[in-house]
């Protein structure tokens, strides 16, 4: 190890080889707990909700669950590519209600058309927002607030100011929303497909690598030669186009464009987000942990409406509470992390 | 007389137009669009019209007032729509105990969520916006479980009048949010808490090194804000003479921000312009009356106010100095 | 054959001329010493160099060729590389990744290998002495070993120069050792290495030729083992003799080296802090001006910054006025009526965007108020005081403060520690980057207000400042203190001496 230059004395070298390796035990135990945490939360919370809850078992609750889960999954699955980049994308809620909307009309010409049109809408929405933060250095919250905006009118102008609701025209795409394969939905499956490729995209490629970097350090990574700006656009395009996509598997799912869903659909995907793990200053996190974070919700909304008498506002109550904690947690995980 | 001293000049010409168009612009606009609307808006003058306009505007003035102090700091406070939901769900809860213990509980709920903020931002060091999401997911979610999801009716008279009473010839609404301006403007110019929170924002570490008390400074101003967004949800509530938790001060940060940059207040910190806040609340509401006037749907005046918001952080944004 | 040439380079920034016809040359297998204090234009000189910033007169040569780099990254892929002081990689990404970022390995799916990835960064970075698990966060590895990884990312893209900013600030003394194998090995394979550091030791035992830098101008280049240490030391910090003639060398009252009584104002003792502070002590009587001098990274700006109470300290006593300061932070140390300037004038000291008269008042405002409310008549009144106390030129007090000069700035700072009624004050480098005129004024100041009672501790990097400006000074070096210097006899060459002596530590402290 050394170049044997000078004669060391033993005990220097040895107390700092223990340094290290406490240090590095103390990297991996705070390192699992930042990635692992939601996913034990998620474990626990299940068994909780199996013992207490009969229903909670059945075959039947739990495609429910992954049926009522995969529109957030989408949203949250780009959010994660977002925040990991140090960013934040508010527009998503309002995207999601557009991609349905327009996704109903479009039906009209066809499944092919249903499909493309709220992907092509909301992923030119997402470009609008990446070109903004990567080329003129706005925050990205308050652009991508005015673009909710920017998204809710456009919505309201398709829409007859809210009034029309439009049907689902198109058989194919309404089974696509409805049917399913082994009694759990075509939407999970297409979800679980979308997420598989996004975890290659996030930890195998280049592109993945670019999109950590930059949220670690933008400065360090563009000395690095990674093409920050273009990394940056792409992401927001692949939130946008996520969220549409969302929206359409949603109308699908309920025959209809519906017009007043979709409000504080952002929120619940950060929060997912973050309690999965990612930090919300970028730089970190991992997709396995957004599904842990999203499934998380999802059995809590699940527990509370099996309770029955209990208010469904719980669940942001519960997410709000969770964030904090979560975010106050990493803050001094991060600390810990550090000092070794 | 050569060339270059021409476009010297010019230059500097240009970088006083860059720096007077976010203070002033505001200014301006609001002028324009008044004489637009007195000549081609019909009932414009009208003191019904007026005097709606200024009802509408009121809340948002009272919780941009908030938002400009944070934004001062160099901050932002995501929370405060769910404030304003916190505020107006419990007023129907403690109404029981008369209007001003009711009034009173729902500026507690501030005061609190206020502490949670500035503690997380001034004593944990998060980022603002990290900071206050917790609170803007989980606040209306709380109120919504307060109120039991549910509308309420509010029949209180004292309640009532503050919401849709006169004072003068004037709404009390438009008195309350009238004074909260005087006063903010006032702390701000005026007192060593004003003074200090410009310092702060304008450069951290060197406030910290003259001794200024950092943390005490920035804990209030969250809580200030916080607490005028609960003095707004509980308006709200006695103008509609309703609680709803589930829209009271629905994407009232969005308005707040806005009427905050557009006034020219720059998002960088340092600098809190009051009467510039009130002004570019004034020119969003003033933008969307008159396009409703003009038989536009709210979903153009909706991307309209979009394309407004994301044009003045552009004109104020920070120019990258080496 | 040159490798890099460096022709006659000028830069100037508004009021400065950063860079003032300096030129030197990097052969091939040379480890070339560029030393000089703050603000001699090291730094922009290897911004220059590294594409950052853009010559604004003279030539850059690399391999015989006239080149211009418009972009850092430009100057990396002609085969430039630079190893920042604060490491500039990616701390949350893992070592492997950080390594090959952007380059990284692809499988025949064009996935990323992430195995090979981390057997290769293992491979490559044994020899730089990094042994732990590739796997791990960079940001958790100690910062030595950062730098490693970023130096051996360095040299995994073909450099041919590689630029090592203060490479061993923050290495323990066997990562030293590493770091010169790794140097040695570089210099044996024909890559010129510009090394920035103070510690002369260091510069002795690996450095082939030198270039010293002073206030923009080229001072001296040459081959290293041709200059003795304290001819060196006096290049950096004193002053050419036709120079002194030129201007007067301080404007610090010559006979001022009377003794001064009783008990000290200010007390430190023992003050530790990990890595940069190790048991320093000393004090400060009323009217006394204390000195500390060091090279760049000996502890001065830390020491005076944890007595002002903005540095963490992990153990150490400060007491004021016989007063043991109990809670160690800004807010206590400024009651305690402890002022500091701190080094850097715009990133911690003034508040730009606020006018001279805000900056003046800030930390007095409690006093310029009655129950919260702040009085516009009693701050002018201390604003017009100091304003004409310190001759601060401004169209009026509400100018803003950014928009003055670096002098007036200063001036501004110092009338708000003043106002704050100090019984210390805590300067550090309070003429540098100023004007002449300025600096004369500042320097009767500080004579001025040791006279009228205050205890005064100097921070400065010019010898002649020191010497004539303080009583006594403290030499640091390394974080502890190697020297104390009183009494009237003392001059220059004593000072560059005690800062130019060889370190004994090598042989004691391991």
């Amino acid at each position: 190890m050394t170049q044997g230059v000078v004669a060391e004395p033993e005990v220097p070298g040895k107390i700092v080889a223990d340094e290290t390796r406490r240090a590095e035990r103390t990297d991996r135990i705070v390192g699992h707990v930042q990635r692992q945490g939601a996913l034990a939360v998620l474990l626990a919370v299940v068994i909780i909700a199996a013992a207490v809850f009969p229903n909670f078992r059945s075959y039947a609750n739990t495609a429910t669950i992954l049926v009522a889960a995969a529109p957030p999954m989408l949203i949250a699955l780009g959010m994660t590519f977002v925040i990991i980049t140090g960013g934040i994308d508010l527009s998503v809620g309002s995207q999601f209600v557009l991609g349905g909307v327009v996704a109903a009309y479009a039906s009209r010409w066809g499944l092919i058309a249903a499909l493309l049109a709220p992907l092509l809408i909301c992923g030119a929405i997402g470009l609008l927002n990446g070109v903004l933060i990567a080329h003129t250095r706005m925050a990205p919250f308050i652009v991508t607030l005015a673009a909710l905006l920017g998204a809710r009118g456009l919505m309201r102008a398709l829409s007859s100011e809210g009034s029309t609701t439009y049907l689902v025209r198109s058989d194919a795409f309404h089974r696509l929303g409805s049917g399913s394969f082994l009694r759990i939905g075509y939407p999970v499956w297409l979800v679980a497909v979308l997420v598989l490729i996004g975890i290659v995209v996030l930890s195998r490629t280049r592109f993945g690598h670019a999109v950590y970097a930059i949220g670690g350090s933008e400065d360090a990574a563009s000395l690095m030669g990674v093409a920050v700006r273009r990394t940056k656009v792409w992401v927001y395009v692949m939130s946008g186009v996520l969220a549409g996509l969302a929206g359409a598997i949603n109308a699908a799912k309920l025959g209809s464009g519906v017009t007043v869903l979709g409000t504080g659909m952002e929120l619940d995907a950060i929060a997912a987000v973050v309690i999965g793990g990612t930090l919300l200053t970028g730089g970190a996190g991992t997709i396995a942990g957004t599904i842990a974070g999203v499934l998380l919700l999802g059995v809590i909304q699940n527990m509370i409406n099996q309770v029955g008498n209990l208010n469904s506002s719980y669940q942001q109550v519960i997410s709000g509470a969770f964030l904090a904690v979560v975010v106050v947690a990493q803050t001094y995980l991060g600390k810990l992390r550090r000092v070794t | 007389m050569s060339s270059e001293a021409l476009t010297a000049r010019a230059g500097i010409d240009m970088a006083r137009v860059r720096a007077w168009l976010p203070a002033y612009g505001v200014y301006v606009a609001i002028v324009l669009l008044v004489l637009y609307n007195i000549f081609f808006t019909p009932y414009f003058l009208t003191w019904s019209n007026l005097r709606i306009q200024l009802i509408q505007v009121a809340p948002i003035v009272i919780v941009a007032l908030g938002m400009a102090l944070v934004i001062g700091t160099e901050g932002i406070d995501l929370s405060v729509g769910s404030v304003m939901a916190l505020a107006a769900s419990l007023i129907p809860l403690y109404l029981g105990y008369g209007v001003v213990g009711a009034i009173l509980v729902s500026l507690l709920a501030g005061l609190g969520v206020g502490l949670v903020n500035g503690t997380l931002v001034a004593r944990v060091g998060l980022q603002p916006i990290v900071a206050t999401l917790a609170l803007f997911v989980g606040g209306r979610g709380l109120a919504l479980v307060i109120s039991g999801g549910q509308l309420k009716d509010v029949r209180n008279d004292n309640l009532i009048f503050l919401g849709s009473g006169d004072l003068f010839g004037l709404p009390v609404l438009v008195w309350i949010a009238a004074v909260l301006v005087l006063i903010v403007a006032f702390v701000v110019r005026r007192t060593v808490f004003g003074r200090r929170l410009l310092a702060i924002g304008g450069n951290r570490a060197s406030a910290e090194l003259a001794g200024l008390p950092v943390q005490r400074v920035l804990i209030a101003v969250y809580v200030t804000c916080s607490v005028l967004a609960s003095i707004a949800g509980l308006l709200a509530v006695a103008r509609i003479q309703s609680s709803d938790a589930s829209a009271v001060g629905l994407l009232i940060e969005l308005s707040a921000i806005t009427a905050v940059v557009v006034g020219g207040t720059p998002l960088t910190g340092g600098r809190v312009r009051v009467l510039g806040t009130v002004a570019g609340a004034l020119l969003m509401q003033l933008v969307v009356a008159t396009m409703i006037k003009h038989n536009l749907q709210p979903s153009t005046t909706e991307m309209v106010q979009a394309v407004i918001i994301l044009i003045a952080v552009y004109v104020a944004r920070e120019r990258k100095t080496r | 054959m040159a490798l890099l040439e460096v022709v006659n380079v000028s830069k100037v920034f508004p009021g400065v001329r950063a860079l003032d016809d300096v030129s030197f040359t990097l052969q091939p297998g040379e480890v070339h010493a560029l030393v000089g204090e703050n603000g001699a234009g090291k730094s922009t000189l290897i911004k220059v160099l590294t594409g950052v910033y853009q010559p604004d007169g003279g030539e850059l040569r690399y391999c015989d060729e006239p080149v211009s780099f418009a972009t850092p990254m430009d100057a990396q892929r002609s085969g430039i590389s630079t190893i920042y002081q604060e490491v500039n990689l990616v701390p949350l990404m893992s070592v492997a990744h950080n390594l090959f970022l952007g380059r990284e390995p692809r499988n025949r799916f064009g996935l990323l290998d992430e195995n090979r990835m981390n057997r290769e960064a293992a491979e490559i970075l044994g020899p730089y002495g990094v042994t732990t698990d590739v796997r791990r966060q960079l940001g958790t590895l100690a910062l030595g070993a950062q730098q490693m990884v970023a130096l051996a990312r360095a040299v995994m893209i073909d450099a041919r120069v590689v630029i090592m900013d203060e490479p061993t600030s923050s290495l323990e003394p066997r990562e030293v050792e590493t770091l010169f194998g790794v140097i040695r090995d570089l210099h044996a394979r024909g890559i010129g290495i510009i090394y920035v550091s103070h510690r002369l030791d260091e510069l002795y035992q690996i450095c082939d030729a030198v270039t010293i830098l002073r206030d923009g101008r080229l001072v001296h280049t040459g081959q290293l083992a041709e200059l003795e240490r304290l001819r060196l030391v006096s290049l950096m910090l004193g002053r050419d003799a036709s120079q002194v003639r030129k201007e007067g060398a301080t404007a610090f009252e010559a006979d001022q080296h009377e003794g001064t009584g009783g008990a000290p104002v200010l007390r430190a003792t023992n003050l530790r802090s990990r890595h940069k502070l190790h048991d320093i002590s000393f004090d400060v009587k009323p009217g006394e001006v204390v000195g500390l001098g060091g090279l760049l990274g000996a502890g001065r700006s830390e020491t005076i910054k944890a007595v002002g109470g903005a540095y963490p300290l992990d153990g150490g006593e400060i007491e004021v006025d016989g007063r043991h300061l109990k809670r160690h932070s800004t807010v206590q140390a400024v009651k305690a009526g402890i002022a500091i300037q701190p080094e850097d004038r715009k990133a911690e000291g003034i508040v730009a965007g606020l006018s001279v008269r805000e900056n003046i008042a800030l930390a007095v405002l409690p006093r310029m108020a009655r129950m919260g409310l702040v009085s516009d008549a009693k701050i002018d009144e201390i604003v017009d005081v100091y304003m004409k106390r310190l001759r601060i030129k401004a169209s009026s007090p509400h100018q803003a403060v950014g928009d003055l000069s670096g002098g007036n700035q200063q001036k501004v700072l110092l009338a708000r520690l003043l106002a704050t009624q100090p019984k210390v004050l805590l300067l550090d480098e309070p003429t540098r980057g100023i004007d002449v005129g300025a600096k004369v004024e500042v320097q009767t100041l500080i004579d001025e207000l040791a006279a009228e009672g205050l205890g005064v501790v100097l921070v400065s990097s010019d010898a002649e400042e020191l010497i004539e400006g303080a009583h006594r000074v403290v030499v640091l070096r390394d974080g502890v203190v190697v020297g104390m210097l009183t009494g009237a006899e003392v001059t220059t060459e004593d000072l560059l001496a005690t800062i130019a002596a060889a370190a004994p530590e090598d042989k004691d402290e391991q």
